[in-house]
């Protein structure tokens, strides 16, 4: 089943931060991306929540990889990952009850984020228990970094403030509400995603 | 072998990884519930019993009694019997719900003692338009409804409210305020006269 030409653990982490960024680079997991970045709190409590069911799905399928029957395979992700996913929610519940409040919908939500299931078929149904965890942690912290860049510009031109702290006083910035709003967070993917894909093209101009 | 026995022993050759993760997981799932029940009830219970004070002059947090009332339309609710610190009868709060502008709004209702008078409302829970109608949450708001009449009469107006029982709109959210005013007029009419039969 393994082939030589498999990343290793080390290629894995290094491509899910920033080479292989699921939101720049593969355009995974929009749902949280354009609903949860109005501020810089749920975006990275969500970040965390999906960490936690990123590399815990990881892990279960990399144990179970020589077991699955292919044409089972799909339904074994799911069930893994809707497992983790009710405990991280009943988890914020109960330990971040506000928190929870706030993301709602969005965290039963991450059951349907491509990212986990994406990684599961690509990488952890294929490749040992480390590599599985390396490359869940590479995926999350490019996941977190994208959040927080859309989170950031949003909640410091929407609100002028920075995880709840004021950083522009209102005398000098009126804060533009719509980039609180959902157009906000439409604007603020197409402006960033534009400014990647021309920094990628200027990288690659000088290479 | 006969064909019907090979058959039915290669569904558990190729399903039984599936069967057993689903009762690993329920299992572990079960688990988890369990041990967070308790603390997720109190939250919320904690987040209802916070507001009460504010809700209900004089009433103290920890003598607070959740009844089961059933209103005139025949269904039950929650209705939460307030002393003060005295042991009188302080106030009452209704759980009450109905649909906003976007989805639904949890609000609860404080009366007075004699049930005949709002004294104040909070939300609970909402998902007006950010910016806007979200504003149904601030304190600014909520403070409009003090010492209201509790027989369903209160009307939402644009510009300062006159008359006792007029409340404000909010700018930009109109729909959102009368979807409180509609939520708080027919909890109040639907509970009061149950609640005056518990004194």
């Amino acid at each position: 089943m393994m082939s030589n030409q498999e990343p290793t653990a080390l290629e894995r982490f290094i491509n899910g931060i920033l080479p292989e960024n699921p939101v720049y680079r593969q355009l995974l997991g929009m749902c949280p991306t354009l609903a949860v970045t109005n501020g810089l709190k749920p975006a990275m409590t969500m970040a965390g929540a999906t960490a936690f069911v990123l590399i815990c799905a990881n892990i279960m399928t990399s144990l179970m990889r020589n077991l699955l029957k292919p044409h089972l395979r799909i339904l074994v992700f799911t069930l893994t990952i809707a497992t983790f996913v009710t405990i991280a929610d009943k988890f914020l519940a109960a330990y971040l009850y506000p928190m929870s409040k706030v993301l709602g919908p969005y965290v039963p939500l991450i059951i349907v984020n491509c990212l986990i299931i994406s990684r599961c078929e690509i990488c952890s149904s294929k490749q040992g228990v480390g590599t599985a965890i390396a490359d869940g942690f590479g995926m999350s912290i490019g996941f977190a970094l994208a959040l927080a860049s859309i989170a950031g510009v949003r909640e410091l031109l929407g609100s002028g403030t920075l995880f709840g702290f004021e950083i522009l006083s209102p005398e000098i910035w009126p804060a533009w509400g719509i980039m609180v709003l959902p157009p906000g967070a439409f604007l603020t993917l197409g402006l960033l995603l534009g400014l990647a894909e021309w920094i990628g093209s200027m990288k690659k101009k000088t290479a | 072998m006969s064909q019907e026995k090979s058959k039915s022993s290669n569904y558990i050759a190729q399903a039984w990884l599936v069967i057993l993760l689903g009762l690993l997981y329920g299992g572990g799932l079960a688990g988890v519930q369990l041990s967070l029940k308790d603390k997720i009830e109190e939250n919320k219970r904690n987040e209802i019993y916070s507001q009460i004070p504010e809700l209900v002059q004089g009433a103290d947090r920890e003598k607070v009694e959740a009844l089961v009332l059933t209103g005139a339309d025949g269904k039950e609710s929650v209705v939460y019997k307030t002393l003060n610190s005295d042991g009188q009868v302080a106030g009452w709060v209704i759980r009450a719900a109905g649909s906003g502008f976007a989805d639904r709004i949890e609000v609860l209702i404080g009366l007075s003692a004699t049930a005949d008078q709002v004294s104040g409302i909070f939300v609970l829970d909402q998902k007006e338009t950010p910016g806007l109608g979200d504003y149904i949450t601030g304190a600014d708001f909520l403070a409009r409804w003090k010492d209201k009449p509790a027989d369903g009469s209160i009307v939402i107006v644009k510009g300062e409210a006159q008359k006792e029982d007029q409340v404000q709109a909010l700018t930009g959210a109109t729909v959102s305020s009368d979807s409180v005013a509609a939520i708080v007029n027919s909890a109040v009419k639907n509970m009061v006269e149950a609640i005056k039969k518990q004194k």
